[in-house]
């Protein structure tokens, strides 16, 4: 009975997983699958990619063409449900509404949570990127280093299943034989900016993303990520076998009904039910922290949103991996005569040190890929090159105006036509209509280039959630209130990923409609818009000055641990999702461990 | 791009691009009406113009769309006109549609018509589709491109614009759009090899 309702749980569970989502559904396969009794707690509503997935839909089957709107942002299509940039009946408060301090916050309410539309762009934070103040006085060192995390880097790439390859890159892990899944073909625009790039001293490499090219190793992996463990390699081995890759069509944001890329619904939460360890709740808005007896998490309390009753769950151990955010939001809200301020917040840090990726985009028109024949260029939904940063030695130098680098994604090809098609061609066409027209959209089309650049932030002082005094969300939780500020450090960087967008173009024999922005006020994308939003219960060596451990045990609360982006230090250019994943894993052999010793 | 959805892939839109991202990247918060399709629609449904909002353009104003439509996308020996596509139905759809920019849209598209017709009237003494084809396009130079517009003609050029867009998004959209580009994608395949060789050579690429 994998699927629970508030009524039919156990009465005890070793652990509570609070969230579903890329933390949430690691957390609880990597305990599951070694003999842990979970329950899984989702605030949104049960989803079945299987059954829900638009694969093939057409923009012309939807409303509207499919285009955003305020119900659906990211598309009709996109496999978000109930959610968005605003989550119906659960606001959150912004400080401010100046565009260089507001905040935005994604959510979505369904199982998987926003892993089913994610971008699956997979990268390992280098060495680098664990220790980045001690190489520039900036921000905070991890407890971590790199080779503390490899290990579940290599375990996560295996389960998932990542492509990419190995290029020997500064700061860019390679990763062992046998990782990674071989990238997809170049398009015509992707080894043009290969080309071209090249000329600038600017190297594009094939990207990472956890898409399945090819059939996952079935019958040798399972071995090596549940040794000893032959029930966890028999059921792993068989839903394995289950996943189909790529069949090189379709957008991976509507997720994927044949489970060919990585989400928490199709990878992490089938073998773990399968191993009879896992149960799950839906609609079970989680509000709270219990605390019992010698300090100990008791377990949770949440909200059955299909009947608004209260409910209590217990177990041995929490895991909070609701996302950054949320957790931080459940901590605050869990308030006791001896946590006045929030649970586990003695350090006075939760909440404190949100970060988003620092994101400037930019688009040209490329002469050399007009009127190309028909080519079914969909691949396996784009990202096949990217640029990692390049700049590792002139930013040593000081020859830089900022501290952090910034990688490239790059987009380009014949992609499916649909409401933007044809659209703002004015200063290409002269304003043609007609037949003239027909034959320039012809022309231009699949002729555009996209740049998006994703950059690291340094954690600051003026970013960080609170809980606001008045406003509640429709259950009565008292709801978040955030406050954001950027750096010269991100402001210069979103400035200058724009020139190096504009030289590119200009490489490529492409022209922009506008030139590069150089208000870096204006090139750069609001706070939490990228989405990658981590920060607000890091971890570090100080109970003083960290919230959790190097294991995701917050100092406080041994038996509480926060396994989703929160605990980030610091938040590399490298896209979070796949070093998310790798720490919660290494928790949940943690929690296993300490379980073991029973000392949880 | 990331997600990022992609609107990521509206990239289509040239200039648009960063427009459009940076559009979808605000909250449109207040304006989340109770209309609508809600935050949890069935994606598997096939929609059509009329099934979740009542269409609401009169049949002047609809056959005043088929006109304008049909000179920016006419037939040609590649593809049909944009009317004969279902483009009126689905600009229909558009400005009917409870969402804010959809509501900014039927502002401009109506005010437009309006435009139009009192711009065929003062020229000829006739509505707009009693016109003849050298008479409508006489209308249409003069606001096919806002950077050209004379002043008092620039809200009449920004409207052609948006109209043009609407037009070309709602055709090429469309099984006969898609076709008319030769986009072959979206369709189940065994293996991806990527572009032919000879294409390459023909573009100096490795």
């Amino acid at each position: 009975m994998p699927f629970v309702t508030a009524g039919s749980q156990r009465n005890a569970y070793d652990v509570i997983v609070v969230g579903s989502g890329a933390a949430g559904g690691q957390s609880a396969y990597a305990l599951s699958m070694e003999g842990a009794k979970v329950l899984m707690l989702e605030a949104g509503r049960r989803y079945i990619p299987a059954t829900e997935t638009p694969m093939f839909q057409t923009p012309d089957l939807a409303p509207l063409r499919g285009v955003s709107t305020p119900h659906k942002p990211f598309g009709f299509y996109d496999a978000t449900v109930d959610g968005g940039w605003e989550v119906p009946g659960e606001p959150y408060v912004r400080a401010s509404e100046e565009r260089s301090s507001r905040f935005e916050w994604w959510r979505a309410r369904m199982l998987g949570g926003r892993t089913n539309h994610w971008g699956r762009i997979s990268l390992r934070n280098g060495p680098y990127d664990f220790k980045p103040r001690s190489r520039d006085g900036q921000g905070f060192d991890w407890p971590i280093g790199y080779e503390d995390v490899a290990p579940y880097y290599d375990k996560v790439e295996l389960l998932i299943g990542v492509y990419g390859t190995n290029e020997g890159r500064e700061n860019t892990p390679d990763s062992p034989p046998e990782c990674l899944l071989p990238p997809p073909a170049p398009l015509v625009s992707d080894l043009l900016l290969a080309q071209r790039a090249k000329r600038l001293g600017i190297t594009a490499i094939p990207g990472h993303k956890a898409v399945l090219t090819r059939p996952l190793d079935y019958e040798r992996t399972p071995a090596r990520l549940h040794p000893h463990n032959v029930t966890a390699q028999r059921i792993l081995a068989e839903d394995m076998r289950a996943r189909a890759p790529c069949l090189w069509a379709t957008p991976c944001g509507r997720g994927c009904s044949i489970r060919a890329n990585y989400q928490s619904t199709t990878v992490h939460l089938p073998p773990a039910l399968a191993s009879g360890n896992l149960d799950i709740t839906t609609d079970a808005m989680v509000y709270e922290v219990t605390l019992g007896p010698r300090g100990r998490a008791s377990g949770v309390s949440f909200i059955d949103r299909t009947t608004g009753r209260h409910h209590h769950a217990s177990a041995r151990a929490v895991v909070l991996a609701a996302s950054a955010c949320e957790s931080v939001r459940i901590l605050l809200n869990s308030r006791s005569a001896q946590f006045p301020d929030g649970l586990a917040n003695s350090s006075g840090r939760v909440g404190r040190y949100l970060m988003d990726t620092v994101g400037s985009s930019a688009s040209g028109q490329i002469p050399l890929l007009e009127s190309l024949p028909p080519l079914n260029e969909d691949a396996a939904d784009g990202d096949q090159t990217y640029v990692p940063w390049w700049l590792y030695r002139e930013q040593r130098a000081g020859k830089l105006t900022f501290a952090r680098g910034y990688h490239i994604e790059f987009g380009g090809g014949r992609r499916m036509p649909g409401y933007g098609t044809g659209a703002g061609m004015e200063w290409l066409t002269g304003g043609s209509y007609g037949v003239k027209f027909k034959q320039d959209v012809r022309r231009y089309y699949g002729s555009f280039v996209g740049f998006d650049g994703r950059g690291e932030m340094i954690p600051n002082e003026r970013s960080y959630c609170e809980i606001d005094p008045t406003v509640k969300d429709k259950w009565g939780i008292p709801v978040l209130r955030f406050h954001w500020g950027w750096s010269e450090h991100e402001l210069q960087q979103a400035a200058h990923m724009q020139r190096t967008f504009a030289e590119i173009v200009d490489a490529m024999g492409g022209r922009m409609h506008r030139g590069p922005e150089q208000d870096p006020a204006k090139a750069i994308a609001p706070g939490g818009s990228i989405i990658h939003e981590v920060g607000g219960a890091m971890m570090g060596s100080d109970p003083k000055t960290s919230v959790t451990n190097q294991w995701c045990q917050t100092w406080n609360v041994p038996n509480l641990f926060i396994t989703d982006g929160a605990v980030f230090v610091s938040n590399a250019d490298k896209n979070p999702t796949l070093t998310i994943l790798a720490l919660a894993w290494r928790a949940a052999d943690h929690i296993l461990e300490l379980m073991r010793r029973r000392e949880l | 791009m990331d997600r990022r959805t992609t609107v990521k892939w509206m990239l289509a839109a040239s200039a648009a691009w960063p427009l459009l991202r940076r559009r979808a990247a605000r909250a449109e918060a207040s304006a989340v009406s109770v209309q609508g399709y809600g935050t949890d629609p069935n994606l598997l449904t096939v929609y059509h113009p009329g099934d979740l909002w009542p269409l609401t353009l009169t049949p002047d104003q609809r056959r005043l769309a088929a006109i304008l439509a049909d000179l920016i996308i006419p037939a040609d020996e590649s593809s049909p006109s944009a009317s004969a596509a279902g483009v009126v139905e689905f600009i229909d759809e558009w400005v009917s549609a409870p969402y804010p920019r959809h509501q900014r849209d039927r502002g401009i598209v109506l005010d437009g018509f309006k435009w139009l017709e009192t711009e065929a009237v003062r020229r000829s003494g006739t509505a707009f589709a009693e016109l003849g084809a050298t008479d409508q396009h006489a209308i249409c130079d003069e606001i096919c491109d806002v950077s050209r517009a004379a002043d008092a003609k620039r809200d009449a050029a920004r409207f052609f614009a948006l109209y043009r867009d609407l037009t070309a998004g709602g055709f090429y959209s469309t099984p006969v759009g898609r076709k008319d580009l030769g986009y072959i994608g979206n369709v189940p395949q065994a293996r991806f090899d990527g572009p032919p060789p000879e294409l390459l050579r023909k573009l100096n690429l490795p």
